[in-house]
């Protein structure tokens, strides 16, 4: 993946920057908004890592003008500020997702690869398939090696989301935020505990696991090697 | 103002005390003037007898007889009559001379003074006056008796009598008006002292007591108060803001702690060693962030009065999300988690916050009942007014003395020191409880613990005036 980071904390910049190129993707700096924007708009990026605190242009201004000029390159802002609202303000000025500072950088991995993908195949799809899962959206049936699974509504739209996501890490927060649509954080880990229902529906009767925690990430679907 | 508040009050009481000893030195007082004026006014009725006495003793001596009976008629004669009485008679009490027709029968006699009835036809009937006189013997042949018609007196007494009591009577009305008075504007005074303080109390350490400007001593009271609660107020915010500001410092190095151990992490991993310990350090870098990010969460609701970002939410529906969210908690401990909900009513709040409220007080309830044990949901709304969801489980419960403490940052039961947790779940139950002016009440389940959340009667709208209209033209 091509990622820009525009960021002026240097730190952070050549921290995120260094973790990405050890995942495997090529990456550009931009030190303010102006730089960024020029940056954004002349190259063709997967995903915009933006800082909403920027000199010479901020961050939400940039993300307004960049939409404006009709590029629609998916964009993950980064930012201090991290109640609902300055959310929502993130989210509605044209951002795509948005992470609050500190956070582990598994965390900012998952969602550029989540929001990249996202670009990739936002059409409308009917069916979902990794190796012998498939789920048919239009009759909520899920089969695997054509055998039909019982799922729970809930069940059924956390796999949906595995499945849109599937070889990705998906982290806890991201799975509450899409699949329950909550903010919040949970004192218990109450996701494992529902991930692990809907593994026992997927994988126990069969030899391969489709479903893996990855520690300290959260989880992926993918096919065995 | 209720009277019972009234007769409790202190200052009444006062009043009332006051009033008494008031009303009691004025009895006296004015008993004492009747007392002095009445006996005066007899003392000189009797100094005028016996001076009259002594007068026509004197006369007898020189004048004898006649002359004393030429001077009684002539003194009869006077005019205006007055209330003279006099009568002589003979030894054997023949009237001589006199305006009494016969010697007086009288009972007792002390030191030679009579006090008799006398009857007259006066112009509203009979009238009976009493007459003091004194008895006076000459020479052992005539019998003289000379008196005063005490009626004028004694009525001017008993006048002065009634006048005194009178103004006992106004005066004791007078006093308990006044006590009254100033008792219920220093009651009201006080009341507002209370019904501040006890705002205060209940968590709104904002309120300050309302001064009159008039610079008495209540208002110095209450200046006083004030500036203590600014006191108070500044020392917990600075506290919290240490506390705030030490969470938001070290969350920034500490996610970078808990990187610098992912990448460790990676290459352990790479090498093909055990992670078991790197794991373990990040598991405690998660936690220790955890806490961070919960101080900072109650920090912000706490700060935020602002309720912009209330929007109508389907109640019944968030909980029912709660519910179908730890419901698999409850299933792994066998627990029985039963869901009571009435539908379609929605209140004013914010979404997330609530969903956290709810979902901390179920987390808890999960947590500390046992295996087996039962969890009750409930959603009230059995009248207009009333809205209550209750959450009420057969664990261990809360003692009644820790029950305020347990809201309290940090504090822990000693009973769920090694039940995990950061000791923050129902503190910021209550900065958001705070937030949305509802009502959260812990109670004894009998056995474990009853939360009661009572939703404000303002927030709430009944779900099918919002519900968009479904039929299309």
């Amino acid at each position: 993946m091509h990622i820009l980071i525009i960021e002026d904390d240097a730190e952070t910049a050549a921290y995120i920057a260094k973790g990405l190129s050890e995942a495997g993707h090529s990456v550009d700096q931009a030190r303010d908004g102006k730089e960024g924007l020029l940056m954004g708009m002349g190259n063709d990026y997967d995903v915009l890592i933006v800082d909403r605190m920027l000199p010479e242009l901020d961050g939400l201004s940039l993300i307004k003008t960049l939409r404006g000029a009709k590029n629609t390159t998916p964009v993950l802002i980064l930012s201090a500020l991290g109640e609902v609202d300055d959310r929502v303000q993130g989210l509605r000025s044209g951002g795509d997702d948005y992470l609050v500072k500190p956070f582990a950088f598994t965390e900012l991995l998952a969602r550029c690869e989540a929001l990249a993908r996202r670009r990739e195949g936002e059409a409308a799809e009917t069916e979902l398939k990794v190796a012998d899962l498939e789920m048919d959206l239009l009759s909520r049936q899920v089969k695997r090696a054509g055998q039909v699974l019982d799922l729970q509504p809930r069940e059924f739209r956390l796999l949906e989301y595995l499945l849109r996501h599937a070889g990705q890490v998906v982290t806890r927060t991201m799975l509450l935020e899409h699949v329950w649509d909550y903010h919040f954080d949970p004192q218990t880990n109450v996701i494992d505990v529902h991930i692990s229902r809907l593994r026992s529906k997927i994988d126990k009767q069969f030899d391969r696991p489709l479903l893996h925690t990855v520690r300290g990430a959260g989880y992926c679907l993918r096919a065995p090697d | 103002m209720r009277p019972t508040s009234l007769l409790r009050s202190s200052t009444f009481r006062l009043a009332l005390i006051y009033m008494a000893l008031f009303s009691v030195s004025n009895f006296i007082l004015l008993g004492f003037i009747y007392w002095s004026t009445a006996s005066y006014m007899a003392r000189q009725t009797d100094a005028t007898i016996e001076a009259e006495i002594t007068g026509l003793a004197e006369h007898y001596k020189t004048g004898e007889l006649p002359g004393l009976t030429n001077l009684i008629r002539e003194r009869l004669a006077r005019k205006p009559a007055g209330s003279a009485v006099y009568l002589l008679t003979d030894a054997r009490y023949n009237p001589i001379v006199g305006n009494l027709l016969h010697w007086p029968t009288v009972r007792k006699s002390v030191g030679g003074w009579v006090n008799f009835g006398l009857e007259y036809q006066g112009w509203r009937g009979r009238e009976l006056h009493r007459v003091r006189a004194r008895r006076f013997l000459l020479h052992g042949r005539f019998h003289l008796l000379v008196g005063r018609d005490i009626h004028e007196l004694e009525r001017n007494q008993h006048l002065i009598a009634e006048t005194l009591t009178w103004g006992l009577v106004i005066t004791f009305v007078l006093a308990l008006i006044g006590g009254t008075l100033t008792s219920r504007s220093m009651v009201r005074r006080i009341d507002a002292i209370n019904q501040t303080s006890r705002d205060i109390m209940s968590g709104d350490l904002s309120r300050r007591i309302p001064t009159n400007r008039t610079g008495d001593e209540f208002d110095v009271l209450s200046d006083n108060l004030n500036r203590m609660l600014d006191q108070i107020e500044s020392l917990m915010r600075s506290v919290r803001r240490v506390s705030d500001n030490i969470a938001h410092d070290l969350r920034t190095p500490l996610a970078r702690l808990r990187n610098h151990l992912e990448r460790l992490r990676s290459r352990t991993l790479a090498e093909g060693s055990d992670t078991a310990a790197v794991e373990q350090a990040i598991h405690e870098a998660d936690g220790l962030l955890a806490t961070f990010s919960a101080l900072l969460r109650i920090a912000r609701v706490e700060a935020d009065h602002r309720r912009e970002r209330f929007t109508l939410i389907d109640l019944p529906a968030l909980v029912r999300d709660v519910v179908e969210l730890y419901e698999p908690l409850a299933e792994e401990k066998s627990q029985q988690l039963t869901l009571k909900l009435t539908g379609g009513i929605q209140v004013d709040g914010d979404r997330d916050l609530l969903f956290q409220a709810v979902a901390n007080i179920l987390d808890n309830a999960i947590k500390y009942t046992p295996s087996n044990g039962r969890i009750q949901i409930s959603l009230d709304h059995s009248s207009e007014a009333l809205l209550q969801l209750i959450i009420a489980d057969s664990g261990v419960g809360i003692p009644p003395e820790a029950r305020e403490k347990v809201l309290q940052r940090f504090f822990r039961l000693e009973s769920s020191r090694r039940t995990p947790g950061n000791g923050l779940g129902l503190s910021l139950v209550a900065a958001v409880v705070k937030l949305h002016g509802i009502r959260l009440r812990l109670e004894d389940n009998g056995p474990g613990l009853r939360v009661v959340m009572g939703f404000p009667a303002a927030t709430q709208h009944p779900a099918d005036l919002k519900r968009p209209e479904s039929h299309d033209i």
